[in-house]
Formats: structure tokens, C-alpha cells, sequence
């Protein structure tokens, strides 16, 4: 990734990772993309209040930092696996908004022509191979797709996203060990929220650290605060030039906080008011980096202010496009069940 | 039965259900996920937490083929647990335990012991939550000898027959569709069981058999109500029970009426259309039938997520009428 230049990187010498690391181009293009999560999942969340579109879908605000940090040093070649809560993923990873409302709205113009919604967002081009509505259920998958880049030599690396809740299934430890032993390009980023839906990580999980169970696999467990995004970044820098060089999986541990309930409808009976402020007032991703930025001189306020302008803007006219896309025909259902055929 | 009839919701008579058996036999208990303090996915299991605490009511980690297991094994061992799954799709991460262990394991050892657990899978589309959240598995397991496979199909069935799988010596497997449970009922108080392996005929008719299952009986009776403005008169059979199947009930129905027409939600071939429409060409009935069987099922696609599509790809009322229709007046 072209970074910082020499004379600039000696003035930031003592700044944290990413100040170091990238351009402030490419930080503010970080800040511009949290945003974009941010008011994306906010209009698909409005757009589900006004009955706009159906079924359920599952927020990450909170989380912001933790998708964008793991994705800064991926290359467009480099693919992920993602989950049920993975509209960060997705825009993490470089897809268009306006094709992810088209699909929420179940429009052909979507990412999978509506025939996936929220729950299999996907953006296959861009090396997203998709959101799944099953739990664990794409961690051996990244493993597979490590094991074709291996195989392949595409030098590609692979990220599996999950949750705290995740690592409970017998999928994660079947495929941390194959990944372990075969060595593969693979990085498994365990997104913690602390609850797998009402189900608390100290109710469900027998180590304290999802991390510690690296060990159980022989690869490195790493954790960091998964909501400041240069923590985040660091780490997956490094896991990514370990996968690179041939050297196997990392374990990170990204420890979070989803501000929203589970999914649509959630009473949040198994978490306080407290607890949920605390976290939203006091550590939200955005904040926190926004004001790094701001400290460290890489932006002012009115640049903040062009930003958020800009986003809201994207979100505006993505949500116009998906009302505008047509709508599949019901005569297309059989479509794409088996690959089309000359 | 003397005892009081309310209008229940399907979920809540399920609750009821599960509330009265652990209140007669202490070695009932609930296991599955988010169904302490959260209630359930789908609000099933409600506030049974706090009536009897945590050790009766246990929330499990994201575990299907531990948690499973786990069941099957405290059954094996004199337990009584009842299993929830949170969407019947999952059941595909728990097969080993249910059709390796669970179903053969009275069989492999001779008769020296029983598996009495009951597991409960909330299944089926219409509510816009896409291809792993909506099928319709039933007929998978129905193919395993050693499990009995039940989808009611009303209130007073949810509580009667889950019940009855309570009190049964062998895994029960209760299928229950999503879009049932606001549906409401009348729903007795207190304790009567609903026979596992019994067909109901849900209405009466000279002219054609519909055998339905779960959501499809009321679809099939809605279908029933217009037909009969139009001088068709539909036999409604509420399979109930997809094993082991009353064959005599569907037989006797196809030799009243002559015709018969399959309807259920799961992908049409190789499940329980062709699994009626083989019995019945086995049977005596064939001789009776003046048309070709029909099934109606669903289409031959994972469940899309746009609504329209996911609308097109379940047998709906209309086409229900239509097939009936057709088939009594002889359309191919
Ligand atoms: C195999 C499977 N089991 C259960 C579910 C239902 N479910 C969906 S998300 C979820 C909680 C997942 O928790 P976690 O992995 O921590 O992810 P988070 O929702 O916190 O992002 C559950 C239980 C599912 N989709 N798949
Ligand atoms: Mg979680």
C-alpha cells in the first residue's frame, strides 16, 4: 500500500500505527467509509421502519473500526468471508452502497440480484465472498479459499469474519486446525461483541479471551480494542505479511460492541441502559478516530464536515437507485439454481 | 374434555404445552438457544425462564451438533429434554446426532434403551429472511426410521401433540411453521394428549382428497371455502404425522372422493407428495381414482429473498383452487 512519505513519516514517528503507516488521504478515505457504514445501516434501518423492505437484517454500528481496520491492508485481490452482520464487511471491502440498497430492496440491480437481501450480502468482483446466515458457516469456506490461493499461488490472502458466538461451533475449531496445519494464507477475525444474540461470551464460552484458544491451533492469538481503528489495523497488518510470506494463520480477536439489539426486534433484557451508553458515548469507532485525526492534524473540523456531507449524499442517491431498479420477474425463480448452460 | 377452551395463539399453546409437561414430570427440561431471557427467536418459549429458572430453561451456546447431542444423550440417560432449534435449518448441523445416533441408537443396541427426546423446529418461508432461514426440512428426517416426524397444524394441535411427544418413548421431531404461530385457536386448559401417527380430516367433501400439511391445511382450506361456491366439494386431510403415516385415513378419503391432490410447502419432488401418491398407488384406492394424483409443492429453488419471488415459489390459495379446479374438471 503507497504510504507516507519519508519526511512525513519521521514527523509521525511517534503517532500510533496508522498515522505512520498511510497517507492522510487514505485515512480520511477511512473516516469517509466509516461514515458510509455508519448512515448506510442507519437508512437501511429507516427503510425497514417505513416497511421499505422485509425480512431482517442485523446492524453493526458500534463496529465500524473493526471492519475497516482488518480491511486497510488487503489488497482488492484478497478476499473475505463474512457474516450475518456484515454491511461494514461489505463496504469495508469496496463495494458501491447504492448496490447493496438495490439488493435490501430485492431489486435485480443488487449485489445478488435480490435474491439474497441483508443476510447473503456479497460483492464476489470486489473479493467479498459473502455474508451467511449461518453461524460459522463461512469460516471453513475462507479456509477453502486460502487453500485455492495456495494451491493456485495467487498469493491472495484470505479474512473470516465471525462472532464471539461463532467460536462455539464445531466449524471454528475443525477449520482453525486444517488452516494450522496446512499452513494457509488465512486470518480469522473474531469479532466480539460480547453477546452471541441475548447469550453473553461469559455464559457461553469456557476461555476468557476467544484469542486463547489460538493456542489450542498453534498460530498466533492476537487481541486488540476493536474499536480504535489503528489497534485493529496494526494487527491485521501483521497477521496479512505473516499469510503472505507463507508462514500460516492468525487468530485476531477483535473486541467490540454492537450498539443496536441482535436484530430487528431485541428487548435488550440481557444487557443494561448503562452499559450500552457507556459504550456508545464513551468509546463509539468514529468518535474516537475522528478525534485522533483531529489531534494529530490530519483533518479540521470543516474537512469532518465535507465528509459527512458527502456521505449523506451517497446514502441519498443510493437509495433513490434501489427504488428506481427494477424488481425480478416471478418468472425468473428458477434462475441460478444450477449454472446456466449454452 | 370439560375443561376450559381459550382462543390461544399457536406459540402460546406451545408454551402451555411445555410449561404443563415440566410441571408434571420433573425431568423435563428445555434446552436450545436464546430461550432463557430473550424468550426465544420467535418468542415460543417466552418468559418460562423465570417460572422455572435457569436450570430448567437453558440457554446453550451456538452449538446445534453439541447441543443436540447433549440432549440425546440425557435422554438416553433418563432425562426428558425438549430441543429447540432456532430455525429449522439448522438441523442440518445437528444431522449426525439425530440420524446416526438418536434414531438408531434403541435399534443398535437391541431394545435395551430409548431416546425420548423431543426436538422442535420453527421451518418454512413468508417472512422475508431468505434461503437458510425458510425451508422446509421435514421430509429429510421423515426418511429416518427410528424418528416419528409431526407438523401440527392448529393451536390445539401444537399443545395436544407436543404432548403426546413428551410422553413418547422415542425422538419426536416437531415441525412447526414460522407463519403459524400468531395464529390463534381454540386451545383446551390443562393436560390431553393429541395421538402421534392419526390424520385428521379437517373437512369433509365428496369430490376431492387435498392432503395437506402444516400452514398448507389452512391454505388448503381457504381454497376449500371458495371451491365450494363453485359446486367442488374438498376433502381437507391434515396429515399431521409425516411419520410414521396413517395410510388408512388418506386411503379411505381417495376411495370417497376419487382424486387426490398433495399440498405442502417443501420442495415438491422426492419428499411427501411422492411419498402419498406411491402409497395410495399401492393401495386399494388406486382402483378408485378417476384422475391423475396432483401434487402441489414447493418450487424446485432455494427460498429467494425478494417477497414477490418468495411469494411465487410456495403454493399460495389461488393455486390451490386452480389445481382443484382443474383436476375435477378434468384439465390436465
Ligand atoms: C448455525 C446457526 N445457529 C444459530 C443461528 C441464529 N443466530 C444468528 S446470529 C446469532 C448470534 C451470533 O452471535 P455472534 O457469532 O457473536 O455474532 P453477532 O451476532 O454478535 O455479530 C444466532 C444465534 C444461525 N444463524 N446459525
Ligand atoms: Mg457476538
Amino acid at each position: 500500500m503507497a504510504g507516507a512519505s519519508k519526511a512525513v513519516a519521521d514527523s509521525r514517528a511517534n503517532l500510533p500505527f496508522v498515522y505512520r503507516q498511510y497517507s492522510a488521504e487514505q485515512l480520511k478515505q477511512v473516516l469517509y467509509k466509516m461514515y458510509l457504514i455508519r448512515r448506510f445501516e442507519e437508512g437501511a434501518e429507516e427503510s425497514y421502519m417505513r416497511g421499505l423492505i422485509h425480512g431482517t437484517m442485523h446492524l453493526s454500528i458500534g463496529q465500524e473500526a473493526s471492519a475497516m481496520g482488518i480491511c486497510m491492508p488487503l489488497g482488492e485481490d484478497d478476499q473475505i468471508t463474512s457474516t450475518h452482520r456484515g454491511h461494514g464487511h461489505c463496504i469495508a471491502k469496496g463495494a458501491e452502497v447504492k448496490r447493496m440498497f438495490a439488493e435490501f430492496f430485492g431489486k435485480t440491480t443488487g449485489y445478488c440480484k435480490g435474491r439474497g437481501g441483508s443476510m447473503h450480502i456479497a460483492d464476489v468482483a470486489k473479493g467479498n465472498l459473502g455474508a451467511n446466515g449461518i453461524v460459522g458457516g463461512g469460516i471453513p469456506i475462507a479456509v477453502g479459499a486460502a487453500l485455492s490461493s495456495k494451491m493456485m499461488k495467487t498469493g491472495k490472502v484470505v479474512v473470516s469474519f465471525f462472532g464471539d458466538g461463532a467460536n462455539n461451533e464445531g466449524a471454528f475449531h475443525e477449520a482453525l486446525n486444517i488452516a494450522a496445519v496446512w499452513k494457509l494464507p488465512v486470518i480469522f477475525v473474531c469479532e466480539n461483541n460480547g453477546y452471541g444474540m441475548s447469550t453473553s461470551t461469559a455464559r457461553s464460552t469456557a476461555v476468557k479471551n476467544i484469542a486463547d484458544r489460538a493456542a489450542a491451533y498453534s498460530m498466533p492469538g492476537v487481541i486488540v480494542n476493536g474499536n480504535i481503528f489503528s489497534e485493529v489495523a496494526e494487527a491485521s497488518y501483521k497477521a496479512v505479511e505473516r499469510a503472505r510470506a507463507g508462514e500460516g494463520p492468525t487468530l485476531i480477536e477483535s473486541k467490540t460492541y454492537r450498539h443496536r439489539g441482535h436484530s430487528k426486534s431485541d428487548r435488550n433484557r440481557y444487557r443494561t441502559k448503562e452499559e450500552i451508553e457507556d459504550w456508545m458515548s464513551n468509546r463509539d469507532p468514529i468518535t474516537l478516530f475522528e478525534n485522533e485525526l483531529r489531534e494529530f492534524g490530519f483533518i479540521d473540523d470543516k474537512g469532518i464536515e465535507a465528509i459527512r456531507s458527502e456521505v449523506a449524499q451517497e446514502i441519498a442517491d443510493g437509495i433513490e437507485f434501489a427504488k428506481a431498479s427494477p424488481s425480478p420477474d416471478v418468472s425468473e425463480t428458477g434462475n441460478y439454481v444450477y449454472t446456466e448452460q449454452a | 374434555m370439560d375443561a376450559m377452551v381459550r382462543e390461544l395463539s399457536y406459540a402460546q399453546a406451545i408454551q402451555e404445552a411445555m410449561a404443563i409437561a415440566m410441571e408434571m414430570d420433573e425431568r423435563v427440561f428445555l434446552m436450545g438457544e436464546d430461550i432463557g431471557v430473550y424468550g426465544g427467536a420467535f418468542q415460543v418459549t417466552g418468559d418460562l425462564v423465570e417460572r422455572f429458572g435457569t436450570e430448567r430453561v437453558i440457554d446453550t451456546p451456538i452449538s446445534e451438533l453439541g447441543g443436540a447431542g447433549v440432549a440425546v444423550g440425557a435422554a438416553l440417560t433418563g432425562m426428558r429434554p425438549i430441543f429447540e432449534f432456532q430455525f429449522s435449518d439448522f438441523v442440518t448441523l445437528a444431522m449426525e446426532q439425530i440420524v446416526n445416533q438418536a434414531a438408531k441408537m434403541r435399534f443398535m443396541l437391541g431394545g435395551e434403551v430409548s431416546v425420548p427426546v423431543v426436538m422442535r423446529f420453527p421451518a418454512g418461508s413468508g417472512t422475508g429472511a431468505a434461503a437458510q432461514h425458510s425451508q422446509s426440512l421435514e421430509a429429510w428426517l421423515g426418511h429416518v426410521p427410528g424418528l416419528k416426524v409431526i407438523q401440527p397444524a392448529t393451536p390445539y394441535d401444537a399443545k395436544g401433540m407436543l404432548l403426546a411427544a413428551v410422553a413418547d418413548p422415542d425422538p419426536v421431531m416437531i415441525f412447526e411453521h414460522k407463519l403459524l404461530y400468531k395464529m390463534k385457536g381454540p386451545v383446551p386448559e390443562g393436560y390431553y394428549t393429541v395421538p402421534i401417527g392419526k390424520a385428521d380430516i379437517r373437512r369433509e367433501g365428496r369430490d376431492l382428497t387435498i392432503v395437506a400439511t402444516s400452514i398448507m391445511v389452512q391454505k388448503a382450506l381457504d381454497a376449500a371455502a371458495t371451491l365450494e361456491a363453485e359446486g367442488i366439494d374438498v376433502e381437507v386431510v391434515d396429515l399431521r404425522t409425516i411419520r410414521p403415516m396413517d395410510k388408512q385415513t388418506v386411503i379411505d378419503s381417495v376411495k370417497k372422493t376419487s382424486r387426490l391432490m398433495c399440498v405442502y410447502e417443501a420442495v415438491k419432488t422426492l419428499g411427501i407428495g411422492a411419498e402419498v401418491s406411491a402409497m395410495i398407488a399401492e393401495s386399494e384406492a388406486f382402483d378408485y381414482l378417476d384422475a391423475p394424483i396432483v401434487r402441489l409443492g414447493g418450487a424446485e429453488t432455494p427460498i429467494p429473498y425478494n417477497p414477490e419471488l418468495e411469494k411465487a415459489t410456495v403454493p399460495q390459495v389461488p393455486d390451490i383452487i386452480t389445481a382443484a379446479r382443474d383436476l375435477v374438471k378434468g384439465v390436465r
